[in-house]
């Protein structure tokens, strides 16, 4: 038997809008732009909606009534929830027409989609807390897998994870950390219990996520029966973890590329062989025995080349901005001031210190076309006029700094 | 080639623009006659022939001032005359006649309206294909679209109709031939301007020419700096109004104008009129160690400018380890993509954008770092190396 765990996530930052310097202390509107500004989020909501959320729910919810095993996993950040409450109530809910079917397992992550869990343990166990209940609220589940930000990941992490009770937690199937081994089968982290390790198989992942419209690449053009054919080929392999942005169906790859015919396609072709399956993230470790452990002492994530956290953390911009936010954590939560602590949590998001990036500024690659920004250099402008702002509002209430 | 001006008798850009690009070019086998309107000794240029272009009775031809002054003419008979622009540019098609009757080549290269005279007539006499290469259009210099001197513009749009191929400094510089001129897209190649670090002066162990300002750095200021000519074009009134709102942010920062032109008093008084006398320094014009040290001490260079046909001045600085803030409507911002930018009259956002950096070493030092590469990975090679092959294209158009 072989099964794949689809596995989804949906996210969209608070942006900060060109905040200016005299914007402080006059205004905390940090996230609210002229609708016409590409820092405008109520406006990309509505253009990946249209884009990407509807088109693709409602193929997925025909899926699931078509083919009554299928299922698949998602993952939902607090903030893209609450821009779907606000701005488009009706895509919220075909997200929710989903999970009513009760085959798409909710992932648990931080709320605020941050880095918290590497500088503050006590802020990152509130993030994951509100995020949970979120989920409750919404769609009526508790998460039992957990993903951090950005799939980021390490011993540390799994032991927490181990210890809050989830039974399985993803990561990045990279090769330094798998070595010989593969990704397609159930792993167990090193110094933990109970939980589980899914590995993302990173390879057949981005030939659907980022190599899915290419014309130059030897796979194109890529149909539902011949991934099919690949994975029913692929020897010794129980599990194919297929991890990646939501954003990938209608966003990322367009619907001309014809990325909604193979998400159509994929399940009639995958049970045209009988024993083969579909499992949420959940399901795969009730299914598959763990065959070993995997040891990750450094952080990796699935991002970049280097997998590592350094499009968020790599130049000294990123370095200061983000100790800067996190230093102000007590004096923030000491005042019991719920649009400020709210606003500190929003600057958390890790996209805001992605658009900060220098690393391929020049080469015009993936970061400049995920950012709002003219380039790095305005968005850690914007960010740290907000910071100022943000640390105003505490000195006048009278908190020393 | 046609020229106006080589260093170290430039006023600007122009001229260094030109000796860049003549060095590179003959690196690629071009056999250079450059013909200048003025004697000077340029004896320690070995990579092309320089002549002066003066008439019979003229002895020598002093530059008398910086841009685009009179010249003085020393006769043979020991007499002085001081000659203006439009006089000059008239000689200089006299002169450039005679040379042209005397030289032999394949191209006519001219750079800018000044020369545009000669290379008409050199055309005319020979035949030869024409180059015009222009540095700025007249638009440009004057700060009003469609505005400038009428008879500049008849001579530049007439060069620019009759010339062979039209070479810009930068797209910036190719849209202005468009509007300006009506001059097909087709006909206009764009060759990006460089600084090579071999231009740069090198560093030295003395302490900073501006003593005061690096003595104020380390009292924890911030120096932004520009270097230029005062002039319409290059928008400084905006950022001293800028600069005036930076103050009420960051009150620990100075200005150092280094630069000199018809618009110095004016702007004096207006930092006075703004209030902020104080921390803005005029340096007037400078060479050497002064020049250098200018860029060298500053935290960020900033070219405000109405419209900047290319601006060197800005790969200087981020040489000489100061990265910029440019105006979106400059050539060079074409070229460097990591640096910060601001539409020229957007004087809130420039304050901004300055308030963000003295108020951050870490954004100054990103900026740097990362312009610093882009700037090394151009060469004044690749720029050479469409131009000559211009030259290439339209010597085999010639007929034999």
């Amino acid at each position: 038997m072989k099964a794949i765990s689809l596995y989804l996530h949906v996210h969209q930052p608070f942006r900060i809008r060109q905040y200016t310097v005299f914007d402080i202390a006059q205004r905390h509107d940090y996230f609210d732009a002229e609708y016409e500004d590409r820092t405008n989020n109520e406006r990309i909501m509505h253009k990946v909606a249209e884009k990407s959320y509807l088109p693709t729910n409602r193929r997925l919810l025909q899926l699931l009534k078509d083919h009554p095993e299928f299922c698949l996993s998602m993952s939902i950040t607090g903030t893209v929830i609450e821009q779907l409450e606000r701005w488009a109530p009706h895509v919220l809910q075909s997200f929710v027409d989903l999970t009513d079917t009760g085959r798409v397992e909710i992932v648990g992550e931080t709320y605020h989609h941050s880095l918290a869990f590497f500088y503050s343990r006590k802020e990152f166990e509130m993030q994951v807390e509100m995020h949970k209940q979120k989920v409750q609220q919404v769609f009526g589940q508790t998460p039992v897998v957990f993903r951090n930000t950005e799939l980021s990941y390490n011993n540390d992490l799994a032991y927490w994870a181990d210890k809050a009770g989830y039974k399985g937690i993803l990561a990045e199937g990279w090769d330094k950390i798998l070595g010989w081994r593969s990704p397609n089968y159930m792993y167990q982290p090193a110094y933990t219990d109970n939980i589980r390790l899914l590995m993302k198989n990173y390879r057949l992942s981005d030939d659907i996520a980022f190599r899915f419209g290419d014309r130059d690449w030897s796979g194109w053009p890529l149909t539902a029966d011949k991934f099919s054919d690949w994975l029913n080929n692929t020897q010794d392999a129980q599990l194919f973890n297929l991890f990646m942005d939501y954003e990938t169906f209608g966003e990322h790859q367009w619907e001309a590329s014809g990325i909604f015919d193979f998400l159509e396609h994929l399940p009639s072709e995958w049970y045209k062989n009988r024993s083969n399956r579909f499992v949420t993230v959940g399901q795969s470790i009730d299914v598959f025995e763990p065959v070993d452990h995997i040891d990750v002492p450094e952080t990796i994530t699935w991002a970049d080349t280097e997998r590592d956290l350094s499009a968020w953390l790599g130049n000294s911009m990123q370095a200061s901005a983000i100790t800067g936010l996190y230093e102000l954590e007590d004096a923030i939560l000491d005042t019991h001031d719920l649009a400020l602590i709210e606003d500190w949590r929003k600057l958390q998001t890790s996209d805001h210190f992605y658009y900060m990036c220098t690393k391929w500024f020049n080469d015009g690659d993936i970061h400049a076309y995920f950012s709002p920004y003219e380039n790095p250099y305005d968005a850690f402008i914007a960010f740290m006029n907000a910071y100022r702002d943000v640390r105003y509002r505490l000195i006048e209430k009278g908190v020393q700094l | 080639m046609l020229g106006w001006e080589l260093p170290p008798h430039n006023s600007g850009g122009l001229g260094v623009a030109c000796y860049q690009l003549c060095k590179a070019l003959s690196k690629k086998g071009a056999d250079i006659e450059f013909v200048l309107p003025y004697t000077a000794d340029h004896s320690d240029i070995s990579f092309m022939r320089i002549n002066a272009a003066h008439p019979q009775d003229v002895e020598q031809v002093l530059k008398a001032g910086i841009a685009y002054d009179s010249f003085k003419y020393v006769k043979t008979t020991g007499e002085v005359q001081y000659v203006d622009l439009f006089g000059q540019v008239a000689i200089y098609e006299k002169a450039v006649e005679r040379v042209v009757r005397l030289a032999s080549f394949d191209m006519i290269h001219a750079h800018d309206w000044l020369t545009c005279r000669a290379a008409v007539k050199a055309k005319m006499l020979t035949g030869k294909p024409l180059i015009v290469h222009l540095h700025s259009v007249e638009a440009d210099r004057a700060g009003a679209e469609h505005g400038g001197n009428p008879f500049v513009r008849e001579v530049e749009e007439l060069a620019l109709q009759i010339a062979d191929r039209i070479v810009a400094v930068s797209q910036h510089t190719k849209n202005a031939i468009i509007r300006e001129y009506h001059i097909p897209a087709d006909k206009i190649e764009v060759v990006h301007n460089h600084f090579d670090p071999s231009g740069l002066i090198p560093q030295d162990a003395d302490v900073n020419a501006y003593a005061y300002l690096d003595k104020m750095k380390s009292q924890g200021y911030r120096v932004v700096a520009n270097v230029g000519r005062l002039t319409i074009q290059k928008g400084l009134p905006n950022l001293l109004r800028a600069f005036q709102k930076v103050l009420v942010f960051a009150p620990k920062t100075l200005l150092l104008i280094v630069g000199s032109g018809e618009q110095r008093n004016e702007l004096i008084g207006m930092t006075a009129d703004l209030g902020i006398a104080e921390n803005v320094v005029f340096a007037d014009f400078q060479r050497g160690k002064r020049y250098r040290d200018a860029y060298a001490v500053a935290d960020l260079f900033v070219m405000p400018s109405v419209s900047e046909p290319f601006g060197l001045t800005a790969l200087e600085s981020i040489g000489y380890g100061t990265p910029a803030l440019l105006s979106k409507q400059s050539g060079v911002s074409e070229v460097i993509k990591n640096a910060l930018k601001v539409d020229y009259w957007d004087i809130d956002e420039m304050a901004n954008k300055i308030v963000a950096l003295v108020q951050s070493d870490e954004l100054r030092d990103e900026l740097h770092t990362h312009s610093y590469k882009e700037y090394l990975n151009h060469s004044w090679d690749e720029s050479a190396d469409k131009v000559f092959a211009i030259y290439q294209k339209h010597q085999t158009e010639v007929p034999a």
